[in-house]
């Protein structure tokens, strides 16, 4: 692994939450909107494992509740646990499978929202479980799913992981 | 060969000998640990950032460094909205040309009816200024002639639904305080709900939380607005059945005092206009639903009302 790949991963979160939250938290469409953090993170967290995936969410759930003045720690700790835990899956059985960044995103999305509802609920904030699982989710997942494709792709490649994974080159007999 | 090699790998299973443990599993096993202390530590720290912060008040550490935060994020907020603000003009240009001919006819109309009712209104300004200076008529603060008004950019927006906020390039820097107003040309927006010194947090009246106190222009029935059922929509509730709503009448905010409590909107600031009431035997109040002025989906620009005196706050 390259020293500089830690640098590239926190430049590419970095990115992601200020378009969040600049730009594709605006952009509404059926009640939900498109989480490029959400997706850029599962991307490095698939590509690098958990530990990356740990500290990627809990760095960019830092710039997002900073960046809105929101509670601090509160997407950190939904950010984090998604991140190792994509990680893991990735670490584990999913990194060389075509669907697997498709099914992280799904899995993920719902999740974190589900997560982020008994979050919220718990800090005493009014939350309307109605608005955010029944009307929010269901366009959220298929606008994350449609943006997965592209959001991996150059992920991938900016992490200079363009290239097929690397397997056995070379098999010797051994006797 | 083979009966060779089997003769070997019994003598050395029967061996009493400890065997080495392979170097592989160690590694992984070390890993695995640093792995788990990793996550363990990051949720740690997640949880003692939300107990500290929750707990501490407004000027506390955490707070200061969120601003000192705030403040390093904002010059790229600004240019990722500088960036994006072409685009945005574009889509909202083809989305308005959609409906360009039959808002044009509507506006038409709108036109002629406030056109007659600008003359009225403005002998009644001129009228009621003259009788107030008169009478040295003492009032609560009006809106807009005692707010200093602090234009300033949206540039951020709470990235979930769980909160309708949004953030602006204003703070504390600029006067702004917490739950003061805020408005855009077409209405009412919402109210300052934390501010750092060049950022602030608004808290948009489609929020869950947000509630205000709102007068029926026309038939001067009082209720309280707060969100609706759909996204972007608000509800007037509270209006007693004794009292008139009728539909497309203008909602606006209502001032109040009581004793040293006193509302956080000044009289007048448009909220927008009933769309549909209902009421049945059984209910109390009125159910009316009101369409906002203001598109909240689409602020980029809104004005802080600072008030020019803080009366009892």
């Amino acid at each position: 692994m390259s020293p500089i790949e830690p640098l590239k991963a926190a430049v590419l979160i970095f990115v992601a939450a200020i378009l969040q939250v600049t730009i594709f938290s605006q952009i509404n469409i059926l009640g939900g909107y498109p989480d490029v953090l959400l997706l850029t993170l599962v991307a490095i967290a698939l590509l690098r494992g958990s530990v990356y995936g740990a500290a990627a969410g809990f760095f960019a759930g830092l710039l997002v509740d900073t960046a809105n003045l929101g509670t601090l720690g509160v997407t950190s700790l939904l950010l984090t646990i998604a991140g190792y835990w994509i990680g893991r899956y990735g670490e584990t059985t999913g990194r060389d499978r075509v669907h697997a960044p498709f099914v992280s995103i799904a899995v993920a999305t719902v999740l974190v929202q589900f997560g982020a509802l008994v979050l919220h609920y718990l800090l005493g904030d009014v939350v309307s479980a109605r608005r955010v699982l029944l009307e929010a989710l269901p366009p959220k997942v298929a606008l994350n799913l449609l943006l997965t494709l592209p959001v991996y792709a150059l992920t991938r490649r900016l992490l200079s992981l363009a290239t097929a994974p690397e397997g056995a080159t070379e098999v010797r007999l051994l006797g | 060969m083979q009966h060779r090699n089997r003769s070997a790998r019994i003598a050395v299973l029967g061996s009493p000998a400890p065997r080495s443990r392979p170097a592989g599993l160690s590694s992984r096993n070390a890993t695995a640990v640093k792995r788990r202390v990793v996550a363990g530590v990051l949720v740690l720290l997640s949880l003692v950032l939300i107990t500290v912060y929750f707990r501490e008040p407004a000027g506390g550490g955490l707070h200061s460094v969120q601003s000192t935060g705030a403040t390093i994020l904002r010059p790229f907020e600004v240019g990722a909205n500088r960036v994006a603000a072409p685009f945005r003009d574009v889509y909202g240009w083809f989305s308005g040309l959609i409906h360009a001919k039959s808002e044009n006819a509507r506006l038409r109309r709108q036109v002629d009816i406030l056109t007659q009712r600008v003359i009225q209104n403005t002998n009644a300004a001129e009228e009621n200024a003259s009788l107030r200076s008169q009478l040295h008529f003492v009032g609560l603060p009006r809106f807009p002639q005692d707010f200093d008004p602090v234009a300033t950019e949206v540039i951020t927006r709470a990235p979930s639904e769980f909160q309708q906020q949004i953030g602006i390039a204003a703070g504390k820097s600029r006067g702004i305080r917490v739950d003061d107003p805020v408005v855009t040309a077409d209405g009412l927006v919402g109210k300052i709900s934390a501010v750092a010194d060049d950022q602030a947090q608004v808290t948009l009246l489609t929020d869950p939380s947000s509630s205000v106190s709102a007068l029926d222009l026309e038939t001067k029935a009082t209720g309280i607005v707060g969100h609706g059922q759909a996204p972007g929509t608000l509800t007037l509730l509270r209006v007693q059945k004794a009292q008139t709503l009728n539909p497309r009448d203008t909602i606006v905010t209502q001032h109040w005092k009581f004793g040293d409590l006193t509302s956080v909107y000044p009289a007048g600031i448009p909220i927008g206009y009933i769309s549909g009431a209902s009421n049945t035997e059984v209910d109390l109040y009125w159910q009316a639903q009101v369409s906002p002025r203001v598109h909240f989906d689409s602020l980029d620009k809104v004005i802080v009302l600072v008030p020019k005196k803080r009366l009892g706050r």
